[in-house]
C-alpha cells in the first residue's frame, strides 16, 4: 500500500466513529453558512482609515509620508535624498508620474539617484542596491500591514526582500480596515507577502530588535486622493 | 521498535525525532528548578510577553468571536480531514508542486533526504520549523552528509549552542544575552571578537553570518503555519525575514507539514492571521507573512515539494475527546501563562512540544505510555484554556489522558505509574464513606510528617507521589468530625 493510501486510510479509520450529524459541512457541499460573528467590515470613513493606518505603521517603526498624487514624485525624491540612496531598483510596472519608467535593465536618474528597472538581477546584484521602490496590493489599517502580490509595480518577491530599504507607495483606495477585508481582496494564485514594519526579532530576552534579514528600514508613502 | 497503538492506529515511532524525553518530567523538572539563571531568564521573558499579548488582545472587540470561529474552523477541518487533504494535494499539484505522503518521521526524513540529494546540494537553509525538529530532520540530513543551516535567530542560537529548543516561539528563551554572545564568539568563526552582548549587535552578527548562505542557497526547507485546502496555498508566519529568504531565494523549496495544519477555505486565513500573531508574539501582526501556491514562473523556487506528515496524528484524531489537541496553531500563549512552565522551562518536558499543550500533544502523538508523566505536569489551574486562541480545553484533556493512561495500564496489566496507583487507591477509598472516613483518621497521623503545613516525603508506597510534589499536611480535625461537633449526627451527606 502506498504511504498516501495508508495515511488517508488511517484518517478514515480515525473518523469512522464520528456522529455524521456533527462537524462542519464537507468541502463542495452547500453549507448554508451563517454570517461570521467576528467583524468582516470596518466602519471608519476614508480619512480616519488613513489616519489609523499611518498611526499603526509608525507604532511598529515604519516611516510614513503623506502626499497627494500631484506631489508623489517630489515626495519620493525627498525620501531618497534623506536616505542618501544612490542605486535603487524598480519593479517592472512602476512608472512614477512625471518620470516614467526605464526599460528593464535600464536606469533613469532622479536628482543623482540611479533608478534601475529589474531585468532579472541576481540575488548578489540586488544585495548591492541601496533600496527598492514598490507599490502594494492592499493595506490593512488596524494592523499597520501592507501586502504585496507581485502584481504590476511590485515585482518578484526578492526585490522587496534583499535591499536594505523598502519604499512602498500606497493609494488611499487600497486601504481596508480589517484583516478579513484584505484576505477577501487578495488572490491566492499569486505569491503574497504581508509586511508589518521592518524586519525584527524578539529572540534575545524578548527585546524587540529591528533589522535582521529583511529590509531594516520600511518607509510608506500614503497617496491621498483629493489633496493633490 | 514499534510504538503502542490507539484504536489500531500507529503512534509516532520510537528511536527517531524529539517527542520523548530521556527521563520523566519530575526528574527533569527538579534539575531545572535548581537552575536559578534559567528561572530568571524564563520569568523575565514570560512576564514580558504576557503583558504584550494582553494589550493587543484587549484592542479587539471581537476577540471571543474570533476564538469561537477558530475553534469551529479547526473542528470542521478535522471532521473531514481526508477530503481536505485530497483537495490540498489536488490544488498544489495543479499549480506545479509535488505532494509526498509520510506515515511517520522515518518516511518524512527519507523523503527529504532523497529530495535534497536529487538537487546535488550538500547544504540547505531552514526556516524555523517545529515539525522538522519533531522528526529529527537535521540529524537525518547530517547522516546523509547534508548540512542544514538554521536561520531563525533563536534556532541558530540553539544550533550553535549544541542545545535543544525550550519554547515554541522563542526556542532560546532559556539563554540570556551574555550566554548568546559567548556562543556566537565560540561557534560562528567569522564574528568580530569585540562583539558586545546588546541584542542589536547580536542580531547584526547573525545577519552577517547568514547573508552569504541565503544568497547562494540552492535548497530551502520550511514548515507551514497553515495550508488552505480550497486553494492549495501554504502560509509561513515569521518576524526576521529569514523565512522570506528561505522561501524565495533557493531553486528548490521543501515544506514539511503535519496533516492537521490544514484550513478548509481561503477566508479562514482572515481569522487565523488575527489569532496567531496576537497570541504568539503579542503583536497586532508579525513583521512578515508569506503565502505561496505551487510555483510562480520567474518568482521564487521553481521546484516545490510538500511533505504531508502523519507521525501519530491520525492516532490522536481517533481519540474523539483528545482530537482537539490537533487544533493547536503553535502560538505558545499557553506556555507563557503556565505557572509550571514558567518555573521549569521547556526542556523538562522532554519533547519539542513543551508546556501545557505539549503535555497533551506529546503523549497523544507517542501514545500515553511513552510520555506518561506529562499529563501530570500541571496544576490544572486553567490559565492555558483561557489563553488558547482556538479554545483547546487543555485542563480537561490532561485529565482525560490521565484516565486513558490508567485504563491502558489496567488493560495491559503492566506495572502502573505511581500516579495511576495513587488515583486507583483514591478511587477505591472514596467510593465508600466508611473507608473514606477511616482513611481521613489515618491521614491525620500525617501531621507528624509535616513541616510548615507541607509534607515533602510520604512513606511508601505514597512516597512515589511526593517524589515530585509536596502534600499538604492534614488538618487536626476532618470536615466530618467538625460537622459532627457542630451539628451532631453521622456527618454531611451520609445517610446510610
Amino acid at each position: 500500500m502506498t504511504a498516501r493510501d495508508e495515511v488517508l486510510g488511517r484518517v478514515r479509520t480515525a473518523l469512522a466513529g464520528d456522529d455524521p450529524g456533527q462537524g462542519a459541512s464537507p468541502p463542495g457541499e452547500a453549507a448554508g453558512v451563517a454570517a461570521p460573528a467576528y467583524r468582516t467590515r470596518g466602519e471608519l470613513d476614508p480619512p480616519a482609515l488613513l489616519d489609523l493606518l499611518a498611526g499603526r505603521l509608525v507604532d511598529y517603526h515604519s516611516h510614513v509620508r503623506r502626499t497627494g498624487p500631484g506631489q508623489l514624485l517630489d515626495t519620493v525624491r525627498a525620501a531618497l535624498a534623506e536616505r542618501r540612496a544612490r542605486r535603487v531598483v524598480l519593479p517592472p510596472g512602476l512608472d512614477l508620474p512625471g518620470l516614467g519608467q526605464p526599460a528593464p535593465g535600464q536606469a533613469a536618474t532622479l536628482d543623482g539617484v540611479q533608478l534601475i528597472t529589474d531585468g532579472g538581477l541576481s540575488a548578489q546584484e540586488l544585495d548591492q542596491m541601496d533600496g527598492v521602490i514598490t507599490r502594494a496590493a492592499v493595506a490593512v489599517a488596524e494592523t499597520g500591514t501592507i501586502v504585496l502580490d507581485a502584481g504590476p509595480g511590485q515585482g518578484r518577491r526578492a526585490l522587496s526582500l534583499i535591499p536594505d530599504y523598502h519604499l512602498c507607495l500606497i493609494e488611499a483606495a487600497q486601504v481596508v480596515a480589517l484583516v478579513p477585508e484584505a484576505v477577501a481582496r487578495l488572490r491566492p494564485d499569486r505569491p503574497l507577502t504581508w509586511i508589518s514594519g521592518p524586519s525584527a526579532t524578539s529572540d534575545i530576552e524578548l527585546d524587540r530588535v529591528e533589522g535582521v534579514h529583511g529590509p531594516r528600514t520600511l518607509e510608506v508613502i500614503l497617496i491621498e486622493t483629493g489633496t493633490g | 521498535m514499534s510504538a503502542p497503538t490507539f484504536l489500531g492506529l500507529p503512534t509516532a515511532p520510537r528511536g527517531v525525532g524529539h517527542l520523548r524525553g530521556d527521563e520523566p518530567f519530575p526528574v527533569a523538572a527538579r534539575r531545572a528548578l535548581a537552575d536559578t539563571q534559567l528561572r530568571r531568564n524564563l520569568g523575565k521573558a514570560t512576564r514580558t510577553i504576557r503583558a504584550k499579548r494582553a494589550a493587543v488582545v484587549g484592542e479587539l472587540p471581537d476577540w471571543e468571536e474570533l476564538r469561537d470561529a477558530g475553534q469551529a474552523i479547526k473542528a470542521g477541518a478535522m471532521a473531514h480531514l481526508d477530503r481536505y487533504l485530497e483537495q490540498l494535494e489536488e490544488q498544489v499539484t495543479a499549480r506545479g508542486g509535488v505532494v509526498h505522503w509520510a506515515r511517520d518521521a522515518n518516511d518524512a526524513n527519507r523523503i527529504v533526504v532523497d529530495l535534497v540529494r536529487a538537487t546535488g546540494a550538500t547544504e540547505a537553509v531552514k526556516v524555523k520549523s517545529i515539525v522538522t525538529d519533531e522528526i529529527g530532520l537535521n540529524d537525518a540530513l547530517a547522516a546523509a552528509g547534508i548540512t542544514a543551516h538554521e536561520t531563525d535567530l533563536a534556532e541558530l542560537i540553539v544550533q550553535l549552542g549544541h542545545d535543544r529548543p525550550s519554547h515554541i516561539l522563542v526556542p532560546a528563551i532559556h539563554r540570556n544575552r551574555a550566554e548568546i554572545r559567548d556562543i556566537f564568539l565560540r561557534e560562528m568563526g567569522d564574528v568580530d571578537p569585540g562583539l558586545t552582548d546588546s541584542p542589536a549587535a547580536l542580531a547584526e552578527a547573525a545577519r552577517l553570518h547568514l547573508r552569504r548562505q541565503f544568497l547562494s542557497a540552492k535548497v530551502g526547507i520550511s514548515g507551514a503555519n497553515f495550508a488552505v485546502a480550497e486553494t492549495g496555498t501554504l502560509c509561513v508566519v515569521e518576524s526576521e525575514g529569514n523565512g522570506r529568504m528561505c522561501l524565495t531565494l533557493p531553486d528548490t523549496l521543501i515544506t514539511v507539514m503535519g496533516i492537521e495544519k490544514i484550513l478548509p477555505s481561503w477566508d479562514d486565513l482572515g481569522v487565523f492571521l488575527q489569532l496567531l500573531p496576537r497570541s504568539s508574539t503579542g503583536e497586532r501582526m508579525n513583521p512578515y507573512t508569506s503565502m505561496w501556491t505551487g510555483i510562480t514562473p520567474g518568482d521564487g523556487p521553481q521546484q516545490f515539494h510538500l511533505v504531508l506528515l502523519d507521525n501519530g496524528r491520525t492516532a490522536a484524531l481517533a481519540d474523539q475527546t483528545g482530537r482537539q489537541a490537533l487544533h493547536c496553531i503553535r502560538c505558545s500563549a499557553c506556555l507563557n501563562v503556565c505557572p509550571v512552565y514558567e518555573r521549569v522551562g521547556g526542556h523538562a518536558y522532554g519533547s519539542v512540544y513543551p508546556g501545557p499543550i505539549g503535555a497533551v500533544l506529546s503523549p497523544m502523538l507517542t501514545g500515553v505510555e511513552d510520555n506518561a508523566s506529562l499529563p501530570y505536569a500541571s496544576s490544572l489551574c486553567g490559565a492555558c484554556y483561557d489563553a488558547c486562541p482556538v479554545k483547546i480545553d487543555i485542563p480537561s484533556l490532561l485529565v482525560h489522558l490521565r484516565a486513558r493512561h490508567v485504563d491502558e495500564v489496567a488493560d495491559s496489566r503492566r506495572v502502573p505509574s505511581p500516579e495511576a496507583v495513587t488515583m486507583a487507591a483514591a478511587s477505591w477509598v472514596m467510593a465508600s464513606p466508611a473507608r473514606y472516613e477511616a482513611a481521613q483518621r489515618g491521614g491525620r497521623a500525617g501531621r507528624v510528617l509535616g513541616r510548615g503545613g507541607r509534607i515533602r516525603r510520604l512513606p511508601p508506597p505514597l512516597s512515589a507521589w511526593t517524589s515530585a510534589r509536596d502534600a499538604p499536611a492534614p488538618p487536626a480535625q476532618t470536615f466530618r468530625q467538625w460537622w459532627r461537633a457542630e451539628h451532631g449526627g453521622t456527618g454531611p451527606g451520609v445517610t446510610q
